[in-house]
């Protein structure tokens, strides 16, 4: 008798420790298959350039070797970072500031046709990229923006700018009205109420905003590499592509993972600052 | 700096809505008074306030605040304070900084400010709380920090949109008369929208029926309790609402169930045959015996309240059938015949047609 419901006890915990241990099985897979791919990024870039071929988990011999050579004089990597930090904040900050206005507008104005232009810009967002680039050179050459800044901001934020936006409309929407009305009996203009109540309330959405567009302009490509010919204003995506190794039949994998490595750290860096304040959940209490 | 506020012929049409959601309204309110605008949902009561506001626009008519004409001012410039449904605290700031806020607004001096958020946290018992933020208060007093943001503001007058209404039932009686009480000693003109009418009664001074965008009737809530305008006031205010019965008239009154309810002189006078509707209150009819003049009927529902019980009875003139008031320790069963006797004094009449109220 004792036994027996013993025996059930422990059955019945066996299977409910097995559910709870199952959603965590099932994130670990996703974060695994997320990783994978930067953990060998990471160990690459460590190994003896000799040794890049390597398939041990874990370098044989560690080596800063190919970090060294990353900032060698040649390369111009540094110089790369620069542009490619000029590039993607100019990216950001026009993203956010055009957004959220645009957003603001189309969260709260009445009139004809929003939902329409709300369509219209998320449709936007669909068009390959790719099938601009001869065009969008055409013209930059033919008004003199070939290496220039605004050649790779311009049209990174039209590329950000339908996300943002779609992003930012959602955001304001959940917002009540009434949270600005409020504000306007209590003495603030239409404008006021706005910076006073509403964007302080929207910073999470808009923290969110900059850096999806901040890590789509740093890691932008196909763009920066048609628009620009300079070595001096090149940004690092296109820097770690024209690596080269010792000799020329050489592939630099090392080098290129390093560089992969550094440039990816200042986004990590960046998501870190600004996750507490990502933290959707900072509008709750002001209702009910 | 308290005022009066005036309604003249004040109209709202929203784009695209084929009838006025408020149509010339015409309302004066005494300075310090308490009024409230009742109605059911979709009456006009809230778009009337938030003209008020200035939060919506006025399509003709004008509000006045004092002497000044308001119609086509922002919000800002009204020298207003409004509690909304929602409370819509700034959620980013402490108790303190939302009661504040308006005065920050008016660059009132720091000190100012200071003094007059911590006496209107102690008159609203909120004082342990002024540095916390909206979502770490319960919703009775976050209710209270609305509250608090208008009455630090001292303003010309308090606009309420329906401020209880998020509160659970006990509180929602508690605050009650607790914003009354605190009303009656701030002495501001208040305009207050509720849907409910026993706020509506034990809270104004006077009490606006509005229906479908129309002013029905303003008075006290004895006055509207006893003299209702119209078959609409008459049917909203009171809980159990008052019993309406399409009747024929003949020589000896109205026909009610086969025997007949004798009417006023005045009304006499007024209609001597066809239809009416007459209206007569729960406790305005009483159980009578089976010699005595009345209306028989059966018991469909019993509502058992404690120290009343309504009887509900089926009637042909009246199409969800009468409630009647009974004493509980003698109340009959469901299913029992009685015999129902309407005080004739008690009788109210209104023209079928117009709804309007007949004489006395």
């Amino acid at each position: 008798m004792t036994t027996a419901t013993e025996t059930a006890r422990r059955t019945t915990r066996r299977r409910f420790d097995a559910r709870k241990w199952l959603p965590v099985l099932g994130v670990a897979g996703i974060v695994l298959y997320c990783l994978a791919p930067f953990y060998w990024m990471v160990v690459t870039a460590f190994r003896r350039p000799a040794d890049q071929y390597d398939l041990s988990p874990l370098p044989r011999t560690w080596s800063v070797e190919n970090f060294r050579a990353v900032f060698e004089p040649g390369t111009g990597f540094g110089r790369a970072l620069l542009n490619s930090l000029i590039v993607a904040s100019t990216t950001t900050v026009l993203t956010l500031v055009i957004g959220t206005s645009t957003a603001y507008a189309l969260a709260r104005l009445a009139f004809r046709g929003k939902n329409l232009v709300l369509s219209l810009i998320i449709a936007t967002s669909m068009f390959p990229g790719i099938s601009l680039i001869v065009p969008l050179l055409r013209l930059f050459t033919d008004i003199g923006w070939i290496n220039t800044y605004q050649a790779m901001i311009l049209p990174s934020l039209s590329f950000a700018l339908p996300l943002a936006v779609w992003n930012l409309t959602m955001f304001f929407r959940q917002m009540p009205q009434e949270l600005e009305q409020a504000a306007m009996v209590d003495g603030c203009t239409p404008g006021q109420a706005f910076r006073k109540i509403i964007v302080p309330l929207a910073a999470p959405g808009m923290f969110t905003t900059a850096i999806l567009t901040f890590i789509l302009a740093w890691n932008e490509f196909i763009i920066a590499l048609s628009m620009v010919n300079e070595r001096e204003m090149q940004t690092v995506t296109v820097a770690i592509s024209k690596f080269t190794g010792a000799t020329q039949y050489d592939q630099p994998f090392g080098t290129q993972m390093a560089a992969g490595v550094i440039v990816t750290i200042p986004l990590v860096i960046g998501v870190l600052i600004f996750q507490r304040r990502i933290i959707a959940g900072l509008t709750s209490g002001g209702l009910k | 700096m308290m005022a009066t506020i005036t309604y003249d012929g004040t109209t709202r049409i929203y784009p695209g809505a084929d009838h006025p959601a408020v149509d010339g309204l015409d309302l004066h309110i005494e300075d310090g008074e308490f009024l409230v605008l009742v109605g059911p949902s979709g009456c006009g009561k809230s778009t009337s306030l938030r003209m008020l506001a200035g939060l919506e626009e006025v399509d003709s008519g004008a509000i006045h605040i004092g002497e000044r004409e308001v119609t086509g001012l922002s919000p800002k410039d009204r020298d207003i304070a409004m509690v909304f449904q929602n409370y819509a605290l700034y959620p980013h700031m402490s108790v303190a900084d939302n009661m504040g806020f308006a005065l920050r607004m008016a660059k009132t001096p720091k000190a100012e400010i200071e003094r007059r958020v911590s006496e209107a946290a102690k008159l609203l018992d909120l004082e342990p709380y002024l540095d916390r933020k909206p979502r770490a208060l319960s919703g009775g007093q976050r209710q209270r920090v609305a509250m608090g943001r208008a009455i630090v503001r001292q303003p010309r007058a308090f606009l309420m949109d329906e401020p209880l209404s998020n509160l659970d039932a006990k509180l929602r009686v508690s605050t009650r008369s607790q914003i009354a009480s605190l009303q009656r000693r701030l002495g501001v003109s208040t305009v207050y929208v509720t849907h409910d009418q026993v706020e509506a009664m034990t809270m104004g001074d006077r009490v606006a029926v509005l229906h479908e965008g129309v002013l029905q009737q303003c008075a006290s809530p004895r006055e509207l309790y006893e003299r209702p305008a119209n078959a609409f006031v008459a049917g909203f205010i009171g809980s159990p609402p008052m019993n309406l019965l399409d009747c024929e008239l003949d020589a000896d009154g109205a026909r009610v169930g086969g025997s007949a309810i004798p009417l006023p002189p005045a009304v006499r006078q007024e209609v001597s045959s066809g239809t009416v509707t007459l209206g007569f209150r729960p406790e305005d009819v009483s159980l009578v015996g089976a010699e005595e003049p009345g209306i028989s009927t059966t018991v469909d529902l019993v509502e058992e309240l404690g120290a009343d019980v309504y009887l509900h009875c089926g009637l042909p003139e009246a199409r969800g059938g009468v409630v009647v008031r009974a004493e509980p320790r003698s109340a009959p069963a469901l299913g029992d015949a009685v015999r129902l006797g309407v005080r004739p004094e008690a009788v109210h009449v209104f023209a079928p047609t117009t709804g309007e109220r007949i004489a006395a």
